[in-house]
């Protein structure tokens, strides 16, 4: 009688007018142009605006390269540690039980919930000069903010979620049943997470790894606050797009953004692909 | 199949208790497993027959009292060490292994002085494929099988090992009717092929009564009435007995 309804019920939605199927397919296809592709559009047309040759030219400037190979070694350095982190601490949340998991939980959204210029200040009370540990830092000569391991850092917690959110989401579903009957056939705790929890949870931590690179070398708020804009030393992509757009040199700027507007069109295909062979 | 899994072996449950955060789960258990015995534990949801399995495997630690293994306290060995074949109630296979690797996972991950060769593994498994007339299908991965042919594999992986005993987590509880009652007889002849002391663990009376030696009936983390299933339903020894079997 309830499953009756409930058929009836569905059916319902599934008949909508096709009017207004038409009108929801096109007011959404008219949002995503005008806020994703109209965007990309203007970047590309922007940065070519002067040319190829000009646009090699800006991507080829010092400080250009010096910003590009910045980007690149903070990526280089966060993506694999955050994939740890998040791996160990989904691994953690997902299958055990303790005291303090929601709090534990609670604490790796935290940096998607504060504001990433928050989340700078953060590093500069900590380790600037007059900071918590400034003094001791100054008399050992090392240099974290106004320098690179303090734009590490500071990705490093930004983009600490990402990994860390598809993983737990995953595995909380997958449950712990697999890795009973693999302890049950002799495995070990090591044995177990490499052979049944790890293999389970890949794709999750591509794509999380996926995310976590795009925004490693996207972020700008963090990064703006700790890195003190020393050009062809601290400056990252998106700082160093900023300078020039203010400086009025829009295609050099457009240029640049244009290879970040680049990273997320093969992030989001990646993606996809990465998603579509999970499906399998 | 004959041999390899040597003795069957006598479990006893001894003033056994467990409780998860407020509640007692078990409370006092008493219970003595004959070797080779097929024993069913049946009682509805919450009475605490899985919490028992589970302890008897390993995979949860008592509060108080002591689970042997032919006299000796299981408590001294761990999960991996106690070598009891499990079947877990939606199967739980390795959903990215092959029929064959998850059949063959529990040879495979023991320490190389102890693993047997590629092709001692590959008869063992061949062997096991064909006494669950499973054969073809050791390139097919769990999802692509049918919910009894999930339960065989996962049986065959349990037995992969040569267990000393073999517990199953509600064994028919994810198929539908027909395909429950086919292979209730077909777990009897298993049982009976490798003369394991066998405990299931099943909330479906007529199962319990039809194929198990005999049956101890839980309820509220007790055990209220234990015996051969005709004793059982002839002389309930309680009224949660009496209503439970109508």
């Amino acid at each position: 009688m309830s499953d009756l309804a409930l058929t009836r019920r569905a059916a319902k939605v599934a008949d909508e007018a096709p009017l207004a199927k038409a009108a929801a397919i096109a007011a959404a296809l008219a949002f995503l142009s005008l806020f994703f592709l109209a965007p990309l559009a203007v970047v590309i047309a922007q940065a070519s605006a002067k040319g190829f040759s000009a646009y090699w030219q800006a991507l080829a400037e010092p400080d250009a390269r010096a910003a590009i190979a910045l980007t690149l070694t903070i990526a280089a350095v966060v993506v694999p540690l955050n994939a740890g982190f998040g791996l160990a601490a989904a691994w953690a949340i997902a299958k055990f039980q303790f005291a303090g998991k929601n709090l534990a939980v609670t604490l790796i959204d935290l940096p998607f919930s504060v504001s990433p210029v928050v989340s700078g200040l953060v590093f500069v009370l900590l380790f600037g000069a007059q900071g918590w540990f400034g003094g001791f830092l100054a008399a050992h000569h090392v240099k974290i903010i106004f320098a690179v391991p303090g734009i590490a850092l500071a990705t490093l917690f930004v983009t600490f979620p990402f990994v860390a959110r598809e993983l737990i989401a995953l595995m909380q579903q997958q449950g712990t049943a697999e890795e009973e009957a693999a302890l049950t056939l002799g495995a070990g705790g090591l044995k177990t997470f490499l052979s049944v929890t790890l293999p389970n949870a890949k794709w999750a931590l591509l794509t999380g790894v996926l995310l976590c690179n795009a925004r490693a070398m996207g972020e700008f708020g963090a990064v703006s606050v700790v890195s003190g804009h020393i050009r062809g030393a601290t400056n990252t992509i998106p700082l160093q797009v900023e300078i020039l757009y203010n400086e009025y040199s829009i295609a050099a700027a457009f240029a640049l953004a244009s290879l970040l507007a680049l990273l997320a069109l093969v992030t989001l295909v990646v993606k996809l692909a990465v998603e579509a062979r999970a499906a399998r | 199949m004959s041999g390899g899994f040597g003795l069957p072996r006598a479990i006893s449950v001894d003033n056994v208790s467990k409780g998860f955060g407020d509640g007692a789960v078990l409370d006092r258990i008493d219970l003595e497993i004959e070797p080779g015995e097929l024993l069913a534990l049946l009682g509805p949801s919450g009475s605490g027959k899985t919490t028992l399995l589970r302890l008897l495997a390993g995979l949860e630690t008592p509060d108080a009292g002591v689970v042997r293994f032919d006299g000796e306290d299981a408590a001294q060995y761990t999960v991996q060490q106690r070598r009891v074949g499990f079947v877990f109630q939606s199967y739980a296979l390795f959903r990215h292994m092959s029929v064959f690797d998850n059949i063959a996972y529990g040879l495979t991950v023991r320490p190389r002085r102890e693993r047997p060769s590629r092709e001692l593994i590959a008869d063992r498994v061949a062997e096991l494929l064909a006494m669950m007339q499973l054969g073809g299908f050791e390139r097919r991965h769990p999802h692509e099988l049918s919910g009894g042919q999930r339960q065989r594999v996962a049986l065959a992986r349990a037995l992969a090992i040569e267990p000393r005993v073999l517990l199953l987590d509600e064994p028919f509880g994810a198929l539908d009717a027909k395909v429950r009652k086919d292979l209730r007889k077909w777990l009897r002849d298993i049982h009976d092929r490798t003369g394991l002391t066998t405990v299931f663990v099943t909330h479906d009376q007529d199962e319990a009564m039809d194929i198990a030696d005999r049956v101890a009936i839980l309820n509220h983390g007790r055990i209220e009435q234990i015996g051969r299933p005709e004793d059982v339903r002839a002389a309930p020894a309680t009224a949660f007995v009496r209503e439970f079997l109508e």
